[in-house]
């Protein structure tokens, strides 16, 4: 019996444990690949992130530096002020026109003392050389001290958009050549300034405090209105869907009672920060301006849309805040005779404060980038001005940071297109503080309990 | 501007109302706290909020209905209010008055006018956007509107405002976002949930999750100046597709990348409330890691990863910023994803910036567009809401 009973053990596959058979490799394939697609997708994704920062950095960067021409330019009395009496009535009548040739003067002035020759430079490609800015710069200058007139100062100005742009790679000899608004010619001219050291390309300041510009001058855009702009907006957030987000969450979180009123707010407000930013845009544009008469392009009318837009945002996670307080600290308020409102303001908000902090700063954060709802309610117009300070300046028009990168990105000089990732790149640094600030609080003050 | 300066007054009386019948409080006591009802700092809030609460409401509201006419007088009226709500919590003042029950029946009416903020807000959205899209069907056909293939608007009449080449646009970029992000979207929860350590965990998931920080402006202007070049250059042109940098692919791929944190940090915590014995029997029956997980963790929680692509769904159809940088402003009905289309959002954009006339169906036609995305996007909303709570019941 027992010698019968093996002649099948000839027709099984021999298996050992120490060699894995067809089917197991097979399995052990599978499971490599299904880890590999896993790590490929966190790769892609971690690829995209970098491509994307290092894009819009490359292309930015060069937004914070900026070609200047330094030449003497002598202030003639005889055509800034005529009648001679240094009233800055009369001066304020001459026109920006005639500083703009005080500066042609000036530069050829410098050319010819240097003896710098350049073949086929033209008048225009002279003149075209300093920006449009210049000149109005120049007159700024001289308004805001009339004594200069009749001096020679050392002017610091601007370089047209296309040379700057040559410095900075944008513009080639072969693609000038194409340009009518510049020439082979006129950016040999300005490597033979720069050889002179009457030419370089400096860190700018002026790009974060000076206002926007027109489409011919590229050169001079900042994002100072802008910024303010946001600013005032952030404000309004502030003092507005701080106090309500929170307030609403108290009350759903520590008072509401369990009926059919407080479902529909709670279904409601998670809906609501499911419904597109264009949508606020939309209320915005129907409720504060058509309806209740708000000026267009206002910061007060961009933060109230803001303010509507955030408060799920802040609501929800601060009634999570308040929800991670255990219970045992609110009974032992009430059981030393505290009312449930004193229970909630003396010891359960303070405890929540560094959770509905980091919810505030979050939902602030993503206030601060949002862009569509403000395209609508007006403020994609062109501002120069300053708007006034706060509370009169939320009523002036004003613009804000993405919005002046979608107004950059549709004007036809490519050198707009640096301003916008250059002004990215300042609202990326607005947002990574906010967020550095927002972990320091979880990390330094979250209780765990 | 007098109304801030109102304001300013109001506050001014409320600090000094808190004040005065916080010490007329303890003065009527004769200086011992313990014979009053409540706390003094309760008879000075009563006066505060008394002050305050009447004259700011009034000045708000006449803000927003009324804010042509009568600065004066209603900065006249209100003062008077605050000062009579001043002089009647004065008067009221006593050490048998219940102040701490006003003051927090007060308080309880504020937070609960808090609240009601988000009903109030979605009224305002839909009532602002159903009246003017009320004006609009008065103006022009709603069957042409919701069946018209053609989207021409002329300012000036005869313009045709068909939005089903607008929604085509709207849906094929959101597919080809869905196809690009739910995949390394789902992968990487996977991956991350399931086999990634401590550590890399650590360092990975704030990493991606820093893609769903950055503001939808910052992709749409890397999608207009590298991808679309990109795409037009390597793919589109030598293969005869198109010319034109902004297209359907430009969008949807960029908007796929902005959606990958969305769908994966979801379907991250999907798949970590999948129960740990479910798991743990496939394992001890003898299955690999990634059978236990495509045979038992993934339908164990595909109904809440199904809600997950809802909701980012919901999010590429309402999408802005991405399609106006990226899509193009063609509203055409068409196959190739290297041409350019457009999209819903899109147009409510065109249509609602620059010279607008709020009479012309031209404009007006924005808010019909509005309030179908509003429509479609909270209908998906819900499902996906109701779904994954569905889901998280089942496992709790």
């Amino acid at each position: 019996m027992s010698d019968a009973s093996f002649p099948t053990a000839a027709k099984t596959p021999r298996t050992s444990l120490l060699a894995a058979d067809p089917r197991t490799r097979k399995r052990n394939a599978a499971e490599a690949r299904f880890r590999a697609y896993g790590l490929a997708a966190i790769a892609v994704a971690l690829v995209m992130l970098v491509v994307l920062l290092v894009t819009i950095f490359s292309g930015g960067i060069g937004a914070f530096r900026q070609t200047y021409l330094t030449i003497p330019v002598t202030l003639d009395a005889a055509q800034l002020d005529k009648k001679g009496n240094r009233n800055p009535e009369d001066i304020k009548k001459v026109l920006t026109l005639t500083y703009g040739k005080i500066l042609d003067k000036a530069l050829d002035a410098a050319i010819a003392d240097k003896g710098i020759q350049v073949a086929g430079l033209s008048d225009k490609d002279l003149s075209g050389l300093i920006s449009k800015e210049a000149s109005a710069d120049l007159r700024d200058r001289v308004l805001a001290d009339p004594g200069l007139i009749g001096q020679t100062i050392e002017a610091r100005v601007l370089v047209n958009g296309r040379v700057d742009g040559y410095y900075k790679g944008r513009v080639s000899m072969e693609s000038a050549a194409r340009d009518a608004n510049t020439s082979p010619a006129q950016l040999e001219l300005a490597d033979a300034l720069k050889a002179q050291g009457m030419l370089a390309t400096a860190w700018n300041w002026s790009f974060l405090t000076s206002p926007d510009a027109s489409d011919q001058r590229p050169e001079a855009a900042g994002v100072g209105v802008a910024i303010l702009g946001s600013l005032y907006m952030m404000l309004v957030v502030l003092a507005l869907a701080v106090p309500i987000g929170v307030a609403a969450a108290i009350y759903l979180e520590e008072f509401a009672p369990r009926n059919r009123w407080t479902d529909i707010i709670e279904v409601n407000i998670s809906n609501l920060a499911a419904v597109p930013s264009i949508v606020f845009g939309i209320l915005g544009l129907a409720a504060f301006i058509n309806f209740a008469g708000l000026p267009q392009s206002a910061p007060i009318v961009g933060g109230l849309v803001l303010v509507l837009m955030t408060l799920p945002r802040i609501i929800i996670p601060a009634r999570a805040a308040l929800k991670a307080v255990p219970p045992s600290i609110r009974d032992a308020a009430l059981g030393v005779g505290a009312s449930r409102m004193q229970s909630v303001f003396h010891h359960v908000l303070p405890l929540a404060t560094p959770g509905i902090l980091t919810g505030v700063i979050l939902g602030m954060a993503q206030a601060l980038g949002e862009t569509a709802p403000l395209l609508l309610i007006g403020m994609v117009a062109f501002v120069k001005n300053f708007p006034a300070a706060p509370p009169e300046g939320l009523f002036d028009p004003a613009s804000a940071l993405p919005v002046q990168v979608y107004n950059w990105t549709q004007r036809a000089d490519p050198a707009f297109v640096e301003r916008a990732s250059g002004a990215i790149i300042v609202l990326l640094a607005f947002l990574l503080c906010m967020n550095l600030f927002a972990i320091f609080l979880r990390r330094k003050f979250e209780r765990r309990w | 501007m007098p109304v801030s300066w109102t304001l300013l007054i109001v506050l001014a009386l409320a600090g000094a109302g808190y004040l005065l019948t916080r010490m007329r409080a303890v003065a009527m006591a004769g200086g011992d706290t313990r014979k009053l009802h409540s706390r003094p700092g309760h008879y000075g809030w009563n006066a505060a909020l008394l002050t305050a609460l009447p004259a700011i409401l009034l000045i708000a509201v006449w803000r927003f209905v009324q804010p042509a006419a009568g600065t004066a007088l209603i900065s006249m009226v209100a003062l008077a209010l605050a000062a009579a709500g001043l002089a009647f919590a004065l008067i009221r003042t006593s050490p048998s008055f219940r102040a701490r029950n006003a003051v927090e029946g007060m308080v309880k009416g504020l937070l609960i006018a808090c609240a009601s903020i988000a009903i109030i807000t979605t009224a305002g959205i839909v009532l602002s956007m159903l009246f003017e899209t009320g004006q609009f069907f008065r103006q022009y056909p709603w069957t042409e509107f919701f069946f018209g293939t053609t989207w021409s608007p002329k300012f000036g009449g005869g313009s045709q405002l068909g939005m089903l080449p607008l929604l085509w646009g709207t849906l094929y970029i959101s597919l080809i976002a869905l196809l690009v992000a739910v995949p390394i979207g789902l992968f990487a929860a996977i991956y991350m949930s399931e086999y990634a350590s401590m550590r890399m965990r650590g360092v990975v998931k704030p990493l991606i999750e820093v893609l769903a920080g950055i503001p939808t402006i910052v992709y749409g202007l890397f999608a207009m100046i590298t991808v679309g070049p990109l795409l037009r250059d390597w793919f589109s042109q030598p293969l005869g597709l198109g010319a034109s940098a902004s297209s359907v692919m430009t969008a949807g791929l960029v908007m796929g990348v902005m959606l990958i944190p969305f769908v994966s940090s979801l379907s991250d915590d999907i798949i970590n409330a999948v129960p740990q014995s479910l798991r743990d029997g496939a394992l001890g029956l003898g299955s690999t890691p990634s059978e236990t997980i495509r045979k038992v963790v993934l339908p164990a929680a595909l109904p809440g990863i199904v809600g997950a692509v809802l909701l980012a769904a919901s999010r590429a159809i309402g999408e802005t910023m991405i399609v106006v940088l990226g899509a193009g402003a063609s509203a055409r009905m068409g196959l190739n994803p290297f041409e350019a289309m457009t999209t819903i959002t899109v147009k409510i954009v065109s249509q609602l910036t620059g010279d607008t006339d709020f009479a012309a169906p031209e404009t007006l036609v924005a808010f019909a567009l509005g309030l179908t995305l509003f429509t479609v996007t909270l209908g998906l909303n819900i499902v996906a809401l109701y779904v994954v709570r569905k889901y998280r019941e089942q496992y709790e």
